[in-house]
């Protein structure tokens, strides 16, 4: 389990990143619709800039060797691009929900957080998903 | 200060701040970021049925996830409630022209309160949007080893080939449902 400092560690990476999520709204099922119509550049400038400042921090912890808070060496796990299926199919299927429900899971568990407790029920739903996943792997293409 | 708060952000001031979640979990102690993996971990936690794919330590691979996500939720009580937006969402008027025409009328709020609402057990339309986006969501997710945030942000960050596979299918299924398949079922 962890330790009490790790607890309000994650915690508030967890407030920062959701306070963010509300005020850029992209938490917005408007925002979804907008963004996959094509109409506006918020969504495409919030995750253009993501990736850039990740990719640029990555790079640097990776030539500079930095290590973890604890000293132990920062290592990201390499997914595995031979499964195309998975990623072609499994990802398909992500987009359709995402714009159906206009709400990817960070955004569920936010837009819960803010009030809109009907949010419970695609939250369901999704571990629904997750588990007929789990049940159904070893049958599916991946 | 405080007024900033108030106020919803910019793409430019949003993204710097997301993107940094990628190293700053990284240096917290060597995580990836990615939130659907917590479906998977709450799976794990009450696995019925005794599936393969859930049977691991979930406290100790979670933990720090299912922490994350608690502060994404009080984050977006916070953001969403207590400093809430003061007016509505500055949509692209072509947006707003498209879904008037699918019988939205609501533009006050983050998501529409025709479909978003209790009411909406009553109805065919509303709660299928509900129901079977989530379960899409939760389904895509794990078939595809991540969401937004793990393909999109920490993957494509990482340069990995696959999450940019990922990422084609998420817009492939995205453009399906929006231009093809939400005005069948928003009549």
């Amino acid at each position: 389990m962890l330790s009490i400092k790790d607890f309000f560690t994650f915690l508030f990476a967890g407030i920062l990143f959701g306070f963010v999520l509300m005020k850029s709204e992209v938490v917005s099922w408007f925002r979804i619709q907008e963004m996959f119509r094509f109409d506006a550049f918020h969504m495409y400038g919030i995750i253009g800039v993501a990736i850039f400042v990740g990719l640029i921090s990555i790079q640097l912890i990776k030539r500079f060797g930095v290590k973890d808070t604890s000293g132990n060496p920062i290592s990201i796990p390499p997914k595995d691009p031979k499964q195309v299926y998975r990623y072609v199919i499994g990802g398909t299927f992500f987009g359709l929900g995402w714009a159906l429900l206009g709400a990817c899971p960070g955004p569920m568990f936010a837009l819960l957080g803010s009030g809109l407790t009907i949010m419970i029920i695609p939250i369901l739903a999704a571990l629904a998903g997750t588990y007929t996943y789990g049940a159904l792997r070893s049958k599916l293409p991946h | 200060m405080l007024d900033f708060l108030y106020q919803p952000w910019p793409w430019y001031v949003a993204g710097p701040i997301i993107g940094l979640t990628v190293p700053l979990l990284l240096l917290l102690g060597n995580k990836t970021f990615g939130i659907s993996e917590n479906l998977r971990h709450v799976c794990a936690s009450c696995n019925i049925g005794n599936v393969e794919f859930f049977n691991y330590d979930w406290k100790k691979n979670g933990a720090w996830n299912l922490t994350f996500l608690l502060g994404v939720i009080l984050g977006g009580l916070i953001g969403g409630f207590i400093f809430a937006n003061p007016e509505p969402i500055a949509l692209a008027a072509s947006t707003i022209d498209d879904l008037r025409a699918l019988g939205i009328s609501d533009f006050s709020g983050f998501v529409p309160s025709e479909i978003f609402t209790w009411d909406v057990l009553g109805s065919g339309a509303g709660l299928a949007i509900l129901v079977l986006g989530g379960f899409l969501v939760g389904f895509g997710a794990r078939y595809a080893g991540g969401c937004t945030s793990g393909h999109a942000i920490s993957g494509l960050s990482d340069l990995q080939l696959a999450s940019l596979i990922a990422v084609v299918g998420f817009f492939i299924g995205g453009l399906v449902m929006t231009h093809f398949i939400y005005p069948v079922i928003l009549p």
